[in-house]
């Protein structure tokens, strides 16, 4: 099974073969969507190719979390397509996987650690033998092997998103989705769990939807990064990341280039919110 | 609190209720009480011990408990489980919300002749009773608790494509597994109280019916007895369930601030 795969370099994020290839994951086409008279995406279009990692930053209001959740199947557009391997996301869809940012709500209390992830194995229809050695496997390469039978109310916030992590990836998803992840994390929590994620995206070669509200974030981890622009949100510019990959903490953000993007970008989100 | 503690500060709320019966029984025998509807605690301590010895007071208490214990599962089931369809379903509740709040209103004792000419006397009565009475707020319970599951599970149960049953045992059941037993817990107070007005208003079985016995027998030590006795049933009752819900569900007691 494909969780084998996992490699175990994720802490250093290495990504062997090229960040992306040709095939289309993700086809979205002049998606608008409107509630009653009030336009929140107003014509969007967008590809994003199998194994590649998209950032969306923007303004607070230009639907962002929204276009996530279109393409997580929980929200409908109100004309245009979004499609998943040429076919219409109609709904919820077990090979994409979504992380929320509010962790504690998305947990269920009374699981374990063990438990949660257990729910997405569950939900595929895994015999309950097999199970605890999927879920220790995960837990272990997420950092929380040892609290397998801790309730998310005794973890910290940081263990608490790991677990999330962990049961999106008992999904085995094509394609997974953060909405602004770590906005509720400390800084350091946030950058080891950055390089955690990247580790996991390039060993099991899943495709990402980053939404997040810091640029250094969306500059650090993304191949591309789409700018939404607000009122109603629509694509402002596409900036592409040439940063080599694996990327590391110190030296890539200490790079020219990475310097260069981070004033282009604040440029263009300061202009919106003016 | 533990029972040392209980021991130790229960002196004090002791205080009150000692000095009651003290004070009934001196005026009592100072005033050589002879009466049709007054008794000194003496002579219903002494009339308890007569009803404990016939058997009638412990077969009187199994009837009524087992008429509430059996009317509580089924109306609190009953209603919990239409309160959950309810909940889980928009167009059930839009189809059935005015039926309920039409219902509902129907105070429980009113339907005492109606059931009373369906079934005669007897526990079924009395448990139907009961049942009706308790079902329409466990359904509105239910229903409450089902509309506050956080949305984000649900959300998560989409994404995981958990099937009806899947998401029924596996998230809302559990969400609300602690509210659903505070509805029991009301409902057990509310199904005592139903039953003893039912036995004293229409069945001739149970605590409800010895108290009106023994009032029109002119035995007032006896009725005094019994309503004691009813007294410390429901109280403990209630402690019991108290207890459970402590023990089962720490977080949710702790949420209702105590």
């Amino acid at each position: 099974m494909a969780l084998t795969q996992l490699s175990t370099r994720m802490q250093t994020g290495t990504r062997n073969s090229a960040p992306a290839s040709d095939e289309t994951r993700i086809r979205i086409r002049d998606v608008t969507l409107s509630y009653g008279n009030l336009q929140i995406i107003g014509g969007i279009s967008l590809d994003v190719a199998a194994g590649e990692t998209v950032c969306i930053i923007g303004p607070s209001g230009c639907g962002k979390t929204t276009l996530l959740r279109m393409l997580a199947g929980l929200a409908k557009p109100t004309s245009g397509s979004v499609e998943l391997d040429g076919s219409m996301i109609a709904g919820p869809n077990r090979s994409v996987a979504i992380v929320f940012q509010d962790y504690g709500k998305a947990l269920l209390p009374w699981r374990t650690a063990a438990g949660n992830v257990s729910l997405a194995l569950e939900a595929r229809g895994f015999p309950s033998a097999e199970r605890p050695a999927i879920i220790r496997d995960l837990l272990e390469k997420i950092g929380l092997g040892r609290h397998a039978d801790k309730y998310p109310a005794e973890m910290s916030g940081g263990m608490q998103q790991r677990l999330q992590i962990a049961r999106c990836l008992a999904q085995e998803p094509k394609v997974l989705l953060m909405d602004e992840p770590f906005g509720a994390l400390d800084a350091m929590t946030r950058q080891v769990l950055q390089d955690e994620v990247l580790g996991l995206v390039a060993s099991t070669g899943a495709t990402m939807v980053f939404v997040t509200h810091d640029l250094e974030e969306a500059i650090y981890l993304g191949d591309r990064i789409v700018c939404l622009q607000p009122n109603p949100g629509r694509v402002g510019r596409i900036v592409d990341v040439s940063l080599s990959r694996p990327r590391d903490q110190l030296l890539t953000r200490e790079d020219p280039e990475f310097l260069r993007l981070r004033r282009e970008l604040y440029d263009l989100i300061k202009d919106d919110h003016q | 609190m533990s029972a040392a503690a209980l021991l130790k500060s229960g002196w004090r709320a002791a205080l009150l209720p000692v000095a009651l019966v003290v004070v009934a029984q001196v005026a009592a025998t100072v005033s050589h009480l002879e009466s049709d509807s007054l008794a000194s605690p003496f002579d219903i301590a002494r009339a308890f011990v007569s009803v404990i010895a016939d058997g009638s007071l412990l077969r009187a208490t199994a009837d009524t408990l087992k008429a509430a214990a059996v009317g509580c599962v089924l109306g609190v089931g009953g209603g919990s489980f239409l309160g959950i369809v309810l909940g889980l379903s928009r167009i059930a509740d839009d189809a059935l919300d005015l039926t309920i709040e039409l219902l509902r209103p129907i105070p429980v004792v009113a339907l005492i002749p109606v059931v009373m000419m369906l079934l005669g006397f007897g526990v079924e009565m009395e448990i139907v009773i009961i049942a009706l009475g308790l079902l329409w707020p466990a359904v509105v319970l239910a229903r409450a608790a089902v509309k506050e599951v956080e949305p984000r599970l649900m959300e998560v149960s989409n994404m995981l494509q958990l099937s009806f049953i899947a998401r029924l045992t596996k998230i809302v059941l559990p969400a609300i597994l602690p509210q659903l037993f505070m509805s029991l817990k009301l409902a057990a107070g509310y199904g005592l109280v139903v039953a003893v007005t039912v036995e004293i208003t229409a069945n001739p079985l149970g605590l409800g019916y010895g108290i009106m016995m023994a009032q029109q027998a002119l035995r007032p030590a006896e009725m005094f007895a019994y309503l004691i006795w009813i007294g410390a049933i429901g109280w403990l009752v209630s402690a019991a369930l108290n207890a459970a819900q402590r023990n089962f569900f720490p977080a949710f007691v702790k949420g209702e601030g105590r």
